[in-house]
C-alpha cells in the first residue's frame, strides 16, 4: 500500500533503531534486522508520526539537492511501501 | 582458512522450568534443574558481552523464562546493554501487573506461544490448562506499545485448525504470526508418529496460508515454517553453523543450536568459565562443522552448499548417525529414502482416522 503524501508515517510496534553509539546503525524488528544507510537512516529518523510524506520529502529535496525532486518523493514511497509491507512502518 | 563472522542473535534460555508440557518441546530429554541455573549477575555479564561482540537481539526463552523471578531486572539488563530484547513464552505465569513492568524495563518484542485454536486442543498438546491465560494475555496486550508475535506450532493433530487459528490472528491484528511446524528434536522426536502432518494436510496449509498472507497484508506478517521432511532441500539450519546465532542454556553451557547436545563428543564451554567471545571464536563446539572443511559429497561439491549449509547437523545425526552426513531429508542425500518411508508409513493412514493420542509429555523439572 503506498502511502498518502498527507500520511504522518512512524515506526510500527517493536520496531526501533539502535543506539546513536552502534554502529552500523539498524532497524531492529522481531526476529530481523535492517541495516541504514545514507537517505534509508534520514527516512527512517523522520518516521516519527509528526513529520508527512510531503515533508520528509522536502527535506530530503533539500539535502540531495543535485537529484531530480520527482525521483526522491518517488523513491521515499516506494521505500515506505516497502517498510509497510514489512511491518516496520504504520501510516 | 574458516571466516568467522559476528552472531547477530544470542537465544537466552534462562530455565528449563515450564508450566506446559508440550509434546514437541524444543529443550533436551535431559532438562536443567533450578540449582544448575546461572545467577542473575552471570546472565547480566552475558548479555553485555554479547552486545559487545555484535549481537543485536537477544530471545530470552526457556523452558518459560518468565518462571525466573529475576525477569524485570534482566530484561533491563539486556536492554540496557543495547540488545533488541523478545521474550519468548507461555503467558502462563503473568498478569498485569507483571507485563507493564516488562515493557517498562524495556521489552521489545512479546512472541506468545498457542498451542491450538481451542481450549481442548490446547490441552492435549500441553497437557494443562493454558488457552483462556492467553487469551487474556492477548488483550492486555493491547495496552501497550510493544512488538507482538503469536507462534502456534502446527501437526498433524492441530492443522485442522488452521482457520480458527487465524480468526484469533485478525481479530487481535499482531505485528507477525508464525505457523512453525514441529521439528523433530527432543520431544517432537519422541512424539513424531503422532506429530508428522500427512501430504494432504500440508498442501492443504500452504493454501490457505497463502490466502491468509494476501488478505493480511499491511496488518500481520504471516511466517509459514515447512515440515521440512517434506521439502526438497533442507533447511539452512541456524543460518550455518557457529554463523549467526549462539545459544546459552540454563547452566550456562554455549550451543550453536537448540538440539546440539544431541551430537556425541561435543564439548561445550560454559560461560561460568569463558567469555562469550572466547567461546564464539575458539571453542570446539562452535568450530567442529563451521565453513566447509568438515562437509562429505554430495555438499562437498554442492552448488547450494553456500545456501543451506549441508542443512542440520543435529537431524543428520539423528537419522543418518553421522553429523557429518548430508541432511537426509536434502534429496539428493544417500539417506533420503529414510525419510520418504517415514512419509510413506504416516499417509498411508486413513485420513478420516484420528488415532487414539499416545504422547509423552514434557516434566518439569
Amino acid at each position: 500500500m503506498k502511502p498518502e503524501m498527507t500520511a504522518t508515517p512512524r515506526l510500527a510496534a517493536g520496531v526501533r533503531l539502535n543506539e546513536k553509539s552502534q554502529q552500523p546503525r539498524m532497524l531492529l524488528m522481531p526476529e530481523r534486522a535492517l541495516r541504514l544507510n545514507g537517505p534509508s537512516l534520514e527516512i527512517v529518523q523522520l518516521c516519527d508520526g509528526k513529520h508527512t510524506v510531503q515533508q520528509i520529502a522536502e527535506k530530503l529535496q533539500a539535502v540531495y539537492a543535485k537529484a531530480e525532486p520527482q525521483r526522491i518523493t518517488d523513491d521515499l514511497v516506494g521505500y515506505l511501501e516497502l517498510l509497510h509491507k514489512e511491518r516496520a512502518v504504520d501510516f | 582458512m574458516t571466516t568467522i563472522t559476528t552472531p547477530l542473535a544470542l537465544v537466552a534460555e534462562l530455565t528449563h522450568r515450564c508450566p506446559l508440557h508440550c509434546v514437541y518441546c524444543s529443550n533436551p530429554l535431559e532438562l536443567a534443574k533450578r540449582e544448575q541455573e546461572l545467577p542473575t549477575q552471570t546472565w547480566v555479564r552475558v548479555f553485555v558481552e554479547a552486545a559487545k561482540n555484535g549481537v543485536l537481539q537477544v530471545d530470552l526463552t526457556g523452558g518459560e523464562p518468565l518462571a525466573r523471578t529475576d525477569i524485570v531486572e534482566l530484561v533491563h539488563a539486556a536492554r540496557q546493554a543495547g540488545l533488541y530484547v523478545s521474550l519468548i513464552t507461555s503467558g502462563l505465569p503473568l498478569d498485569e501487573a507483571k507485563l507493564a513492568a516488562l515493557v517498562e524495563a524495556g521489552l521489545d518484542h512479546f512472541q506468545l506461544s498457542l498451542q491450538g485454536a481451542t481450549e481442548q486442543t490446547a490441552r492435549e498438546i500441553s497437557n494443562s490448562t493454558s488457552h483462556p491465560q492467553k487469551l487474556r494475555v492477548l488483550r492486555w496486550l493491547k495496552k501497550h506499545r510493544v512488538g507482538i508475535t503469536l507462534n502456534f506450532v502446527i501437526h498433524r493433530q492441530n492443522i485442522q485448525e488452521l482457520d480458527d487459528m487465524l480468526a484469533i490472528v485478525e481479530e487481535h491484528q499482531p505485528g507477525c504470526v508464525e505457523f512453525a511446524s514441529v521439528q523433530y528434536y527432543g520431544w517432537g522426536l519422541a512424539n513424531r508418529d503422532a506429530l508428522l502432518p500427512t501430504r494432504a494436510q500440508l498442501d492443504s496449509c500452504v493454501q490457505t496460508l497463502k490466502e491468509a498472507e494476501e488478505r493480511l497484508k499491511g496488518k500481520t506478517r504471516v511466517v509459514f515454517v515447512v515440515p521440512d521432511y517434506y521439502a526438497k532441500y533442507p533447511k539452512p539450519c541456524v543460518g550455518g553453523w557457529g554463523r549467526k546465532l549462539m545459544l546459552v542454556t540454563p547452566d550456562g553451557h554455549v550451543l550453536p543450536c537448540h538440539a546440539a547436545s544431541v551430537i556425541p563428543g561435543l564439548h561445550f564451554d560454559s560461560v561460568r568459565e569463558k567469555s562469550l567471545q572466547e567461546i564464539w571464536e575458539n571453542s570446539e563446539a562452535f568450530r567442529k562443522f563451521r565453513g566447509e572443511d568438515w562437509m562429505q559429497e554430495p555438499c562437498k561439491s554442492c552448488d547450494r552448499r553456500q545456501l543451506d549449509f549441508g542443512g542440520c547437523r543435529c537431524q543428520a545425526l539423528l537419522l543418518a548417525g553421522d553429523a557429518a552426513a548430508t541432511d537426509p531429508v536434502c534429496s539428493l542425500a544417500p539417506t533420503r529414502p529414510k525419510v520418504d518411508a517415514m512419509l510413506m508409513a504416516i499417509n498411508s493412514h486413513r485420513p478420516d482416522q484420528r488415532e487414539p493420542l499416545q504422547f509423552i509429555y514434557r516434566p518439569n523439572p
